[in-house]
């Protein structure tokens, strides 16, 4: 069929070499997903093998011994559970908060006219540069004074005001949010906050839905702010416990223990990952399609 | 007058909408920026268990930290870092946007792919990077699989040389954003017409001509925007080689990242010099960012 289409067109000549380039694409995108996943794949393999047989160099099969490097670990003095659940906790919420306040942001900004609105647009957009790190110091002093050192707060509230995550929602909105819809809806008497909750979101839930992705993942990696304001061990997120294992005289340690403490802290997003990727795939695709 | 009335109390939620951000942001990034540039300009460190200033200093910390030589390392070591990093991904991400969205190669199992390419970057950085350490030491699986293949003589330290310990590093970054780059891009670039494409095909162009005369000029916004954020993410860059060389960013500070040096100085409430150095990146930040931003529009008038 695409054969015949080509030809029709009068572009016998280029079947061939769509074919060879199709071949070449394959083999490319074989060789990086093989890039991709061998980490991991010798993780799997290290967390099932003893400290004994690790120190013996690689093998690439799987040993017996993941349960028991499992035990060793939970009966060991890092928080593992406390860490998991702190940092769902905290990523969740980030997200939660950065996509639907940063929608509310792009919408003011896409819906309405204002005075100031170039000012504030252009704004948000300079300020996009500014990393957040540059502002960790002054940061710190201030939920110091605001007693909310060692707290879930300073890492989840921050997350309202998210540049970036503005940014696409805006690209988005600009692309595939038309005003008359929202003019249609103030015709049949919706208020302003009812449009925006009731038809604005459902319409940008692909964007919402890719960086909602995004930002969970931003929040779960995150390291920098957490190990500067989290102090009290069960309240450490997941990779400041990794950071602790990194910092632990890891010569004296059980090898099969640090492995499975990483594929433990990477296993369940891995897991929820390739059960959602249909739909975060399916989110980005829908994303850039105009309607 | 009643119209018009009412289309003035539409706008009025303008405001209302942008407040949580508004009020947000002052709060937790603006006073901090503030009270950031302000402690810059103070002498203010503990020396053993004495507290030394605040005194006003004038600008002698950003002289300390340039005279002494540490931010001129940091930076150029960041830099390198993030540029082995970025060239490979943004090619990497491109090359497979286009064949992806592609009408005429029709790849299968797409979602296969796209799904494995994601996934690094959700792992977490900390995690990977203490991956890499174990994988790459040298009684690790890496050393071991290279000696048994006979392609090392004997077990070659990784951690303690300059360019393999920035490789890793820059491998590491590459590895982990390529899938992210690659799905802001392919969003970009579905968005484009695809009558644009079958005009082009039909007038007999190969293609390579469409990736360069149809999808990159009108891939740009998404472009600008995928560069300037991992420009911003390059200049931040911590977690990884702060993981990976234990905060040391040995051997001899080559792999040491500003943000490293600046984490060193928030641990040992050195706020002079953290300050300094955070009104450094905050500049230079700044002025990559215009960079980009004008080499891109320079190249649209081409």
């Amino acid at each position: 069929m695409e054969e015949n289409r080509i030809a029709m067109a009068g572009q016998s000549d280029t079947g061939a070499s769509v074919h060879v380039r199709r071949v070449i694409a394959y083999l490319v995108l074989i060789l990086i997903s093989f890039i991709c996943l061998f980490w991991f794949y010798v993780l799997f393999i290290n967390s099932t093998r003893s400290n004994a047989e690790l120190t013996r160099g690689f093998t690439p099969f799987p040993s017996g011994n993941l349960l028991i490097n499992w035990k060793n670990l939970v009966a060991g003095t890092l928080p593992i559970f406390n860490g998991l659940f702190n940092s769902l906790f905290v990523a969740t919420l980030t997200a939660v908060m950065a996509t639907y306040f940063s929608t509310m942001t792009a919408y003011a900004i896409h819906a309405y006219d204002f005075k100031f609105k170039k000012q504030i647009f252009t704004f948000i957009l300079m300020v996009m540069m500014i990393p957040t790190q540059v502002t960790a110091l002054g940061f710190l002093q201030l939920i110091g004074k605001m007693k909310l050192d060692d707290s879930f707060i300073p890492l989840i509230v921050p997350a309202v005001a998210s540049p970036a995550v503005f940014f696409y929602m805006k690209q988005y909105m600009d692309s595939t949010l038309p005003l008359s819809l929202v003019e249609a809806a103030r015709i049949d008497g919706s208020t302003e906050w009812g449009t925006f909750n009731k038809i604005v979101v459902p319409l940008m839930k692909p964007a919402i839905a890719v960086q909602a992705i995004f930002s969970f993942v931003q929040s779960w990696n995150n390291y920098f702010v957490p190990a500067l304001v989290l102090h009290t061990d069960t309240k450490k997120t997941l990779p400041i416990l990794i950071a602790q294992l990194r910092s632990a005289d890891w010569l004296k340690f059980d090898m099969g223990q640090v492995y499975i403490m990483i594929t433990y802290s990477i296993f369940p997003v891995i897991i929820v990952y390739l059960l959602l990727s249909r739909y975060i795939v399916g989110g980005v695709t829908l994303g850039g399609v105009k309607g | 007058m009643k119209k018009k009335s009412k289309v003035v109390s539409y706008n009025k939620w303008g405001y209302i909408f942008l407040i949580p951000f508004v009020v947000i942001y002052l709060l937790f990034q603006m006073i901090p920026l503030v009270s950031t540039i302000y402690n810059s300009f103070f002498e203010n460190y503990r020396s053993g268990l004495k507290q030394i200033g605040p005194n006003f200093v004038g600008i002698e910390n950003y002289i300390t930290i340039i005279t002494n030589g540490d931010l001129p390392t940091y930076l150029k070591n960041t830099l390198i870092m993030w540029i082995m990093g970025f060239v490979p991904q943004i090619v990497l991400s491109l090359l497979l946007g286009a064949w992806f969205t592609d009408p005429s190669l029709r790849l299968k199992a797409q979602g296969f792919f796209k799904t494995i390419i994601y996934l690094p970057n959700l792992i977490m950085a900390s995690a990977f990077a203490m991956l890499f350490f174990t994988l790459f030491s040298i009684s690790g699986p890496i050393n071991s699989m290279m000696v048994q293949a006979e392609i090392f003589k004997e077990a070659y330290d990784f951690m303690s040389h300059v360019w393999s310990v920035r490789s890793l590093v820059a491998f590491m970054n590459c590895l982990m954003w390529f899938g992210n780059t690659t799905i802001l891009l392919m969003a970009g670039m579905l968005g484009i017409d695809p009558a644009l494409f079958e005009a082009a095909q039909v007038d007999g162009a190969t293609a390579t001509q469409i990736f360069y005369k149809i999808t990159l000029p009108l891939l740009k916004p998404i472009l600008i925007y995928v560069m300037i954020t991992s420009l911003i993410g390059g200049l931040q860059m911590f977690d990884v080689p702060q993981i990976l060389t234990n905060g040391t960013g040995d051997p001899m500070r080559s792999s040491m990242t500003l943000i490293m040096y600046l984490n060193k100085h928030l641990y040992s409430k050195n706020y002079g010099l953290g300050g300094a150095l955070s009104v450094f990146m905050f500049i230079i930040t700044g002025i990559l960012s215009l960079l980009v931003f004008k080499f891109t529009a320079s190249e649209e008038k081409n």
